[in-house]
């Protein structure tokens, strides 16, 4: 006697399939980077600076995307690029998303001071400019790819910890919450099976937009010379190079603007994908 | 000796507004007694405070909540729970937010006889099974493994029963099971209710505010307003003639299925006058009480 509710199969999306494949590739470049750059993406050549993408005038067909002001090869610094952003990505999302949505589960389901404490540190956290905030604390702790990450993590944490406690509440007025606890079970049992489950949908959605954000930082960073080492490419660094030759060589900036769009892109269409398609109840 | 024995139960919000007054309230083993009352009364409330889930801002503020001869409110919070979890259980209100959507059905059965009863799992299953034949459910192996969102209404209402009765409790609290369906279903489910009732001998305490039903399902009644026990009585006695005024007029108010084109009688004003001013004298009264 199940009805027809329970036929209904979703397959995945052109937006899934979309974001997914570019995300793919990114990664694919980013873990054969040595084996499939043309150039070495730190080697200078003076005499072959500013050469323009190989559809243009004066190009050399040794260097796809053309170079810099440098004489660098744009595609092989994009390439390591995707490398260093990814990393970004990955790791700094992820530890936001654990530090944040974890005090956001006990400031939602288990209310009380630690709410208060919680709520009122989101309060005072988002009042400060984010990005001034970062450069600040870079300014402190000093450079380095670790440096990036705690700033990453330290200015984003309220984002999840805001989402997910709101929903931890709406969650923890439904009736199966009373109904589990009339059954016995302890409070963080509760919260484990019956609250998180229904939360993860979302967490996983504000996940990889967090990771498209963590990428935007790392390239603000980047453009103001406060993130990596400048002898590491990043593609940041390559706009902020780009922009001093913006009308002589275009591509310098051009090329790693677009790449940096797409992935940000990607990734939060990749995060509304995975929700709409694993989210048990229809809506 | 009653197996629940509520006596003397005050429960207030935090600022001091008091949402029981003095309740007292026995349902004997196998009785099934309804709860009645306007919305607002506190019906539910009485059923929270029973089960330990009474919302944030409440407070059990005095009397004593007896199951089976032990006094509740002196046990710590787990041990509570342990009782609750093995002797009460629940049948909620809306059967589309009782089931958790992201878990399936099967584990929502049997989470409480493997939690608190020790039971193994595969045990269990088959008393689930078991129990989702006896609320007349086809197919229950699929239901199991389903999602609550590919059920009806109906369906997951008959789930939460047979969830309810999983644990043979002693108790059951059904807290208005009919008022989120729709009228053929809610026969059903009624009629289903007594049957499971009357198979396992459990006691039940009816929480609604429909009379109509009362009269078919309940053996004995307590009446509620403002929180406060207005009347408490055998169902033959209160449909024969109730003792109090606003019963009186409350049943006076239930529609008449005989004359579906006569006009409704609502309470008259002069009977709730009388009754917030029998209120508003219990509460000076509790005032005086206290201070002396």
């Amino acid at each position: 006697m199940l009805d027809a509710r329970g036929q209904i199969r979703r397959l995945p999306g052109v937006r899934l399939w979309l974001s997914g494949g570019w995300l793919a590739l990114l990664v694919l470049a980013a873990i054969f980077a040595p084996l499939i750059s043309p150039h070495d993406p730190l080697a200078q050549d003076l005499f072959a600076g500013r050469l323009p993408p190989v559809w243009e005038q004066g190009s050399d067909p040794a260097f796809l995307l053309g170079t810099d002001s440098l004489g660098r090869d744009v595609l092989s610094r994009m390439l390591y690029g995707a490398r260093l952003a990814l990393i970004v990505a990955l790791v700094a999302g992820t530890l936001t998303c654990l530090i944040g949505a974890t005090l956001g589960l006990i400031a939602g389901f288990f209310r009380g001071w630690a709410d208060l404490i919680i709520s009122r540190l989101i309060d005072i956290w988002m009042a400060f400019p984010p990005v001034l905030f970062a450069i600040l604390l870079i300014a402190v702790i000093g450079t380095g790819l670790t440096s990036v990450i705690v700033a990453i993590v330290v200015i984003d944490w309220t984002r999840f910890a805001r989402v997910v406690r709101a929903e931890a509440m709406s969650q923890g007025a439904m009736d199966y919450v009373a109904s589990a606890q009339v059954a016995g079970r302890g409070r963080l049992g509760t919260a484990m099976t019956e609250i998180l489950p229904n939360v993860l949908p979302t967490i996983v959605a504000l996940l990889t937009l967090e990771m498209g954000i963590a990428i935007i930082v790392e390239a603000i960073l980047s453009f103001v010379n406060l993130s990596i080492s400048t002898d590491q490419p990043t593609w940041g660094g390559m706009i902020a190079e780009g922009r001093a030759s913006i009308y002589q060589a275009w591509w310098v900036l051009v090329f790693p603007l677009f790449t940096l769009f797409l992935t940000v892109l990607s990734f939060s269409q990749f995060g509304e994908g995975l929700k709409e398609h694993f989210d048990p109840v229809l809506r | 000796m009653s197996f629940l024995s509520i006596r003397d139960l005050n429960v207030s919000l935090a600022n001091g507004a008091p949402l029981l007054r003095r309740v007292s309230l026995d349902v004997a083993a196998g009785e099934v007694r309804a709860l009645v009352g306007e919305s607002g009364a506190g019906k539910s409330m009485i059923g929270k405070a029973v089960l330990g889930i009474l919302p944030r801002a409440a407070k059990v503020t005095g009397g004593s909540i007896q199951l089976d001869g032990e006094d509740l409110e002196t046990l710590s919070p787990k041990a509570r729970r342990q009782r609750i979890g093995a002797r009460v259980a629940l049948i909620p209100q809306d059967p589309l937010t009782a089931l958790n959507p992201s878990r399936r059905v099967g584990p929502q059965i049997t989470d409480r006889l493997v939690d608190i009863l020790g039971w193994k799992r595969a045990e269990a299953e088959a008393r689930a099974l078991e129990l989702l034949e006896e609320v007349h459910i086809q197919a229950p192996d699929r239901v199991m493994k389903a999602y609550p969102h590919e059920l009806s209404g109906g369906m997951r209402q008959r789930i939460l029963i047979a969830s309810a009765f999983a644990a043979e409790p002693k108790l059951i609290i059904a807290d208005e099971p009919t008022t989120a369906l729709d009228v053929t279903v809610q026969k059903q489910i009624l009629k289903l209710i007594r049957e499971m009732q009357q198979r396992h001998g459990t006691a039940l305490l009816f929480v609604t505010h429909d009379l109509g039903v009362v009269s078919k399902i309940a053996q004995s009644l307590t009446v509620l307003y403002a929180g406060k026990v207005i009347e408490e009585t055998d169902i033959k006695a209160f449909f024969a003639g109730p003792s109090h005024a606003y019963s009186r007029a409350l049943l006076a108010a239930t529609p008449k299925y005989t004359d579906p084109d006569g006009s409704l009688t609502p309470v008259p004003d002069s009977v709730i006058q009388a009754v917030e001013a029998e209120i508003a004298a219990f509460d000076a009264g509790q005032m005086g009480t206290v201070r002396a």
